[in-house]
């Protein structure tokens, strides 16, 4: 029942996926077998935004990609936005902004934010709210998530 | 005078300072561990089997075949509960799994373990299940003539609340029907967890909750433990609101677990989740409103009717929530409220945000407008004409002793200038990016509305939180089982232990049964009150601890020392140490710390039954294309009475996402339940408020009137937001549309036909 063994590339690295079933998510993946469990299970059913990564650059919700069509390509998990040179600008600012309460959200906002500054480093509010608005959040109400952004692009934006 | 910029010494945040939360840098970067991210290399994943009727008798589970799927550990029903075989927060009326009966769609009836989550799905499905299936009982207002759909009777609890001389007429009376439909807490983080079991036959369990000892306690009854062989650790809880409060998938991983002897993950699908929670109690409510000419109310009369669904869960306390502020924060010499809380095989009903609170604001308010019209008069003069000022008695009786700032509230909210311009953009526009409003007939409407609610437990519950303070080596540690779900009570306690020990270093221990007792549950806007005053009060000690001792260590005076920059200092000169260094032995201190006792009800609904309140204003604009019925609320202005401030960006914080809750139940939230079942349990279907759907909201004001009896005189601000905006909304729509607009969510159908014919 288990498919053949392929090789995802997360965050610049090779992992090798065995025995995983055919139908599993690339997010299922992620979280279970590859332990990268940042990217978040909500709803698994591309409403929530909270499983959000960047597949070549794009923003997915990784729990409508099936795992085993994602070989070949550059996956990008929240673990994978904050190296040795510490937090990216979206992170800090939502550390700095109060954009964080549960932070079940977080996780794909910061994906989803990341990849709106990187094609727009100052967007306006309107901008920011229609990028973010697959991402549900159920604490915030959103208004220090929209700041952060805001805080984000007079930093460098998604420059890092 | 002390000139703070040029010290050297950077000062972690105190009270009243942004102080950053202490899980946000784990949270941003993915690396903090909630429910449904536990691991462990032997676990095996769990799952629960669902009533799919709203009301049967079940003849006969079969198993056999479901015990036969390759990767099956085990799969548990009924008989196989090792104890207790019903929970419940308030009453055990609750099966862990079905016996011989289901009261509602989605109840638990079977659970599985197996080493895949593809083999316990094969296996839920290959249990048989037979059924007789029956006419659910599913109308509230004609409940109590039905079958008994549980032992224990259809009425959960009346209360009948009379206040003052009963025969007063208002010379002018309005009369209203009101009905709020169910919400859903819609956190984001599924139920999830994983119990471990131990060699010597206890258990524990990682688990996101509210209220980790009251969970403890019914997990050891059901499972035939004493308590102190359930040990629960709070799991990272992605969001509550409400419904993580009563027990989920507790004692099904305790029974897995214990029968597997391996560890069993399980996590619920959001599909699951909305049967797998409470939900906001749907409310029918009628109201006859009575006031002199000038607008002074005389007199309010209700009857409150909540459908708690299967079980009983918090159902009482909520009514008595209704009951109590079912007129809302004004001066009511004379009234009679009849509410009632009822049983129906509808999913079961508990807390959320705002407690019974939110369905009365919305019918209060629509008759305070309705009364302002009545009389001629400006809404928010009514409410300013009636507001309480403290010393003033509520509909109980009690006499308000703390603050009440309402006036304030009302007038800074209603002065504050509207900011929202014109929409611009067709996003902007209702209907957003379905781009389907036309700008010809857009209308705008504005509407006030006010609310309040009581915080910490009531009528006479013996409610306590207790915590511990350590310090060492100049490093405070904090233990308090106090759960945090979101809201920064992490940050708070850290503020706090600061404060009072001028220490910058605060270590909070995980939250356990295991370290502590209770800190109550983490709802009721309660735990900045009470695990705040615990940790305040065990701060409090070791200082006194500290100072006395290097007083008769060093020949000072104990009350001539300070603690300022990390250091002890003696104010008349000649002593000093670092505090790192004052003690060479830990000093600690525990303390279980109580508010003001409360009073149950008398059988007139009177007593002094709370304990405190807090006040909120919203004024909300709104655009609303009256053809196709759509709604955009466009700006969202607040105030609301704190007591203070304690960390102002997670007050902004509070204010704003419990505004955008009751933005949700104003226009867009509700499950809809045909029959008993869920229509809708998805987030595709189910809808919560995008960054779109969500204004701005602009805070015109926090009134800060330190509350007496709270530590540092900080009421909880939770809930409140969620109380007045829904009504806000609602009245703003009638505003714009001019209709009566009688019920929430607002659909399109009860703009475009609100004769009620489509």
């Amino acid at each position: 029942m288990s498919t053949d063994p392929f090789i995802l590339e997360v965050n610049g690295q090779s992992h090798e996926v065995a025995d995983a079933h055919p139908g599993e998510s690339l997010l299922r993946v992620l979280r279970e077998r590859l332990r990268l469990p940042g990217s978040k299970n909500a709803c698994e059913e591309g409403e929530c935004g909270s499983c959000t990564v960047l597949l070549d650059g794009q923003t997915v919700c990784s729990c409508l990609v099936l795992a085993s069509t994602a070989v070949g390509r550059q996956i990008t998990t929240i673990e994978g936005l904050s190296g040795d040179g510490g937090l990216s600008h979206v992170q800090q600012a939502f550390v700095d902004a109060g954009a964080v309460q549960c932070g079940f959200c977080t996780p794909g906002l910061i994906v989803s934010i990341g990849s709106l500054l990187e094609s727009d480093p100052d967007p306006s509010e309107l901008a920011v709210r229609e990028a973010i608005s697959g991402n549900l959040c159920r604490c915030t109400g959103y208004g220090r998530v929209v700041e952060a952004v805001h805080l984000a692009a007079t930093r460098g934006g998604g420059s890092k | 005078m002390t000139d703070l910029a040029t010290s050297e010494r950077t000062v972690a945040p105190r009270i009243g300072e942004n102080a950053p939360r202490p899980d946000g840098v784990p949270k941003v970067v993915g690396a903090f561990a909630f429910s449904s991210d536990l691991h462990h290399d032997r676990m095996l994943w769990g799952g629960t089997l669902r009533s799919t009727h709203s009301s049967a008798r079940i003849r006969s589970v079969d198993v056999s075949t479901a015990v036969a799927v390759t990767g099956v550990h085990a799969v548990l029903v009924s008989d196989d509960v090792p104890g207790q075989k019903v929970f419940g927060l308030e009453y055990r009326d609750q099966p862990v799994l079905a016996g011989d009966v289901v009261r509602y769609e989605g109840e638990p009836v079977a659970i599985v373990a197996a080493d895949h989550p593809e083999a316990v799905r094969m296996a839920l499905e290959a249990i048989v299940v037979d059924y007789e299936v029956l006419v659910p009982v599913v109308d509230p207002m004609t409940v109590e003539e039905a079958e008994p759909v549980h032992p224990d009777g259809n009425l959960v609890r009346r209360i009948h609340l009379r206040h003052g001389n009963q025969d007063v007429v208002g010379d002018v009376q309005v009369e209203g029907t009101y009905e709020v439909a169910m919400q859903d807490q819609a956190f984001l983080g599924p139920e999830s967890g994983m119990a471990v079991p131990a060699d010597d036959g206890s258990i524990d369990l990682y688990v996101a909750t509210q209220w980790l000892h009251s969970d403890r306690d019914q997990v050891a009854d059901c499972m035939g433990l004493d308590p102190e062989k359930v040990r629960l650790t709070l799991a990272g809880v992605g969001g509550a609101f409400g419904a993580r409060e009563d027990l989920s998938l507790h004692v099904h991983l305790c029974m897995l677990a214990r029968h597997t002897g391996r560890p069993v993950k399980m996590v619920y699908s959001r599909e699951e989740s909305f049967h797998g929670h409470v939900h906001r109690h749907p409310a029918q409510m009628w109201y006859r409103h009575h006031a002199d000419r000038d607008g002074t109310l005389v007199r309010v009369e209700a009857h409150l009717i909540l459908d708690g669904g299967a079980y009983a869960s918090s159902s009482s306390a909520v009514i008595a929530n209704a009951t109590c502020f079912a007129a809302g924060p004004y001066r009511v010499p004379s009234a009679e409220i009849d509410g009632a809380v009822v049983r129906t095989n509808n999913p079961p009903c508990g807390a959320m945000r705002g407690f019974g609170a939110v369905q009365v604001c919305f019918a209060h308010e629509a008759q305070m407008d309705r009364l302002a019209g009545a009389l001629g008069m400006d809404p928010v003069a009514l409410r300013l004409q009636n507001a309480l000022v403290p010393g003033d008695e509520l509909l109980t009786g009690q006499t308000i002793k703390g603050t009440a700032p309402v006036a304030e509230v009302i007038r800074t909210c209603a002065d504050h200038p509207p900011g929202a311009s014109m929409a611009v953009d067709p996003l902007e526009l209702p209907g957003g990016a379905g781009r389907t409003a036309d700008p010809e007939h857009v209308v705008r409407g504005e509407a006030f509305a006010l609310g309040f609610k009581n915080l910490l437990f009531s009528e006479g519950f013996d409610d306590f939180s207790e915590a511990s303070c350590r310090l060492a080596g100049g490093v405070a540690t904090i233990t308090s089982a106090c759960a945090e779900v979101g809201q920064g009570f992490v940050t708070l306690a850290q503020q706090i232990a600061r404060e009072v020990l001028g220490v910058d270093e605060v270590v909070l221990l995980p939250a356990s049964t295991a370290g502590i007792g209770s800190a109550g549950s983490t709802s009721a806007s309660r735990q900045t009150w009470m695990s705040g005053g615990a940790i305040q009060e065990a701060c409090g000690q070791v200082r006194a601890q500290l100072l006395e001792h290097l007083a008769a260590e060093h020949g000072v005076d104990a009350d001539d020392l300070v603690i300022a920059d990390g250091r002890v200092v003696s104010m008349a000169g000649g002593f000093e140490v670092d505090l790192a260094k004052a003690t060479t032995e830990p000093i600690e201190a525990s303390v279980v710390f109580r508010h003001v006792p409360t009073l149950p009800l008398d059988e007139n609904g009177q007593g002094n039954a709370h304990v405190s309140f807090a006040f909120s204003a919203h004024r909300a604009i709104v655009d609303v294309d009256v053809e196709l019925g759509l709604v955009k609320v466009v700006e969202l202005t607040t105030s609301q009475d704190v007591g203070r401030v304690l960390n102002p960006l997670q007050t902004v914080g509070q204010l704003e996402g419990g505004a955008a809750q009751g933005v949700g139940l104003a226009v867009m939230e509700e499950v809809l339940v045909q029959e008993g079942r869920i229509r809708n349990p998805s987030f595709t279907d189910y809808l919560v408020p995008t960054a779109l759907d969500m204004p701005p909201v602009e805070i015109a004001a926090l009134i800060e009137q330190a509350e007496p009896g709270a530590p540092f005189g900080a009421k909880g601000i939770g809930e409140a937001p969620s109380i007045s905006s829904t009504a806000a909304v609602a009245a703003a729509i009638r505003n714009a549309t001019g209709l009566d607009l009688p019920r929430v969510p607002v659909r399109p159908t009860d703009i475009v036909f609100p004769g009620g014919t489509a």
